[in-house]
């Protein structure tokens, strides 16, 4: 277990790490969205990592194959992305409505017409 | 029929929401939603019923063997939950046709019936499932309606306080599924009984930590622990009334149950307060949150929002119950969660039928509405004692057992705390009583009228509960007694 053989985590933690700065940091409500997928997508990739084994070929039920890597990981995941699928949807119907009804997307002028209202 | 029970709990709703959305028609979509949520109402008290006669209820999906296939498993705790949420989604939703009128136009009332089932279907599977990535999936299934629940108030703040409760929401599920991911990658199991057999056993405790601290922080970020509440008021200030009384009394209370159910079911009291400085970290949020978030609601100019606010105070109350880590603590916890829903589900049911008379929920538009609607502010005015704590309402019941749980510990300085927190509910709930029967109306309100007899029913069913269960209490206190010992028992 060294550093490089951690490769595929420090993908993980690095992207979200990226994610999850976008969402805080940035006022544009599109922008976080953006960064919210991707905050959710270094997840799947952490299921995705977790399943595989070494030298294990994809589950086929076959008497030449013996080592497999774990499928389980990956339906849970199929499952985890429509659910961020959903929620992307959600939350870009809702940046929609809040454009027509603010004109705007940014996330201080939001609030500023709030306050003057 | 009965062995199928705790799945037919979920799937009732579940399959009554399209059918809704393809009805069509305003009045038959909601008759089948009450049907469907009536239903799930008495499913869960054959289930409660069931529970208590003979243990513990375990239903196996397609029926695939425990560990494998995912496994529902109904005791003391879910049973209790699971009626608590029911009956207030019910009795929420027979106010619906009328209190959602003003707010949504008619043709939007069977879509709002969709989201509202498919919120009330999540909490149930979060709350009877016992596999965690099910409780994962429920979770994101009731999140993802309740933002668009909130996103149909008539204010367009209710726009942006559902995008900033979707962002919010969706890093808190993130978390929770990480914690999940990690669980499952040192034990290689979903199985909520299956993870409580294994963790203990578990060498690597640097992957059970970062598990844990990843769940906890995604759950609290739910419930609205202080300080990640900061979605909780907007969001319940601009949703449609009925909307935020639902939520209120069921949603929080359900990531409650999550909360219960991993600290003392599944990682054990030992690790969660031994290992992990649980205790201190929940103290003082929990402290942080009563008083911090009560002083805000006395300076709150919007009724919804004086709530709101004391709703997250409420929530601090429940966590400092929990944080004794005690048995006595947790029946102080479970009562309030059952209490504290009763109370706010009346409160913002009345707080909706001034709303749908007077079209606004500004604390100044209250004014002289103790003479125009007596009925309606009677109820405020009876909840409201009850959120003080005052004898012969739930209220009183659930703060005396806190108290005597905190004394248990020699923590009275704690039980002190407790007592002026509800001093401060006190300056919250006489503000609106002040301006409701010691001013005149506005003119533009003088020939306001009562509430009509579809809001005022719902509201003094909740109100009549509070004070029944402030004084017979054989169920709550009972059933809260059975599950604790049922937690204490099972932990490692």
């Amino acid at each position: 277990m060294n550093v490089l053989g951690l490769y595929n985590y420090w993908v993980v933690m690095v992207l979200m790490m990226l994610g999850f700065y976008i969402v805080i940091s940035q006022g544009n409500l599109i922008k976080k969205i953006i960064g919210l997928s991707i905050f959710q997508a270094s997840v799947f990739i952490l299921y995705i990592s977790m399943a595989k084994v070494a030298g294990g070929t994809a589950p086929i039920l076959d008497e030449s194959i013996s080592t497999y890597s774990n499928p389980l990981p990956h339906v849970l995941i199929l499952t985890a992305i429509v659910v961020g699928v959903a929620t992307t949807a959600l939350g870009l119907a809702l940046v929609v409505r809040i454009r027509e009804s603010y004109g705007t997307i940014e996330e201080d002028e939001i609030q500023a017409q709030d306050e003057e209202a | 029929m009965i062995a199928h029970l705790p799945i037919l709990q979920v799937v009732i709703p579940l399959l009554a929401a399209p059918l809704c959305m393809v009805v069509r028609i305003p009045r038959l979509a909601w008759t089948i939603a009450l049907l469907a949520s009536s239903g799930a109402f008495a499913i869960s008290l054959l289930l409660l019923q069931t529970v208590l006669e003979t243990g513990t209820v375990s239903y196996l999906l397609g029926g695939w063997p425990s560990p494998w296939g995912i496994e529902y498993r109904i005791d003391q705790l879910n049973a209790y939950v699971l009626l608590l949420v029911t009956s207030l989604g019910t009795i929420v939703l027979f106010s619906a046709p009328t209190s959602l009128g003003q707010e949504l136009p008619a043709d939007r009332h069977p879509l709002f019936c969709t989201a509202y089932l498919l919120c009330l279907a999540g909490l149930l599977g979060v709350t009877a499932t016992g596999d965690v990535f099910n409780l994962f999936v429920f979770l994101e299934l009731s999140s993802l309606s309740s933002y668009t629940l909130i996103a149909l108030g008539s204010d367009r703040r209710a726009l942006t306080a559902a995008y900033r409760y979707l962002i919010m929401g969706t890093i808190g599920a993130t978390f929770i599924l990480i914690g999940i991911g990690l669980m499952y990658m040192t034990t290689g199991t979903l199985n909520m009984y299956d993870l409580a057999q294994r963790l203990p056993e578990m060498s690597q405790p640097r992957t059970l930590l970062t598990a844990f601290a990843f769940f906890v922080t995604g759950v609290c970020l739910k419930l609205a622990l202080f300080p990640l509440h900061q979605w909780l008021p907007n969001a319940y200030a601009h949703a449609p009334s009925v909307v935020t009384a639902f939520l209120a009394a069921t949603a929080t209370k359900v990531a409650i149950y999550v909360l219960v159910r991993f600290v003392y079911s599944i990682f054990g009291t030992e690790f969660s307060f031994s290992t992990m400085p649980l205790q201190t970290i929940f103290l003082i949020a929990a402290l942080l949150g009563i008083f911090i978030c009560s002083v805000s609601a006395i300076y709150q100019s919007n009724v919804k929002h004086i709530f709101a606010y004391s709703s997250v105070a409420q929530i601090g109350y429940m966590i400092l119950a929990f944080s004794f880590g005690t048995a006595t603590g947790l029946i102080a916890m479970l009562l309030h969660l059952f209490n504290h829903a009763l109370m706010k589900g009346a409160l913002f049911l009345a707080v909706g039928a001034v709303i749908y008379r007077v079209g606004s929920s500004q604390l100044q538009d209250f004014s002289g509405m103790g003479r125009h609607m007596p009925w309606t502010m009677a109820a405020i005015v009876a909840a409201g004692l009850s959120l003080i704590g005052v004898p012969l309402s739930v209220g009183f019941v659930s703060k005396w057992y806190l108290v005597v749980a905190a004394l248990e510990q020699d923590m009275w300085p704690i039980a002190v705390l407790v007592l002026l927190g509800s001093l401060l509910a006190i300056a919250y709930v006489w503000r609106l009583v002040e301006v409701a029967y010691y001013q005149q109306a506005d003119n533009a309100h003088v020939d306001v009228q009562e509430a009509p007899i579809s809001l005022l029913i719902p509201i003094w069913t909740l109100v009549a509960a509070n004070v029944y269960f402030g004084i017979d209490t054989r169920l709550t206190v009972g059933v809260s007694e059975m599950a604790t010992r049922a937690l204490f028992g099972a932990g490692p």
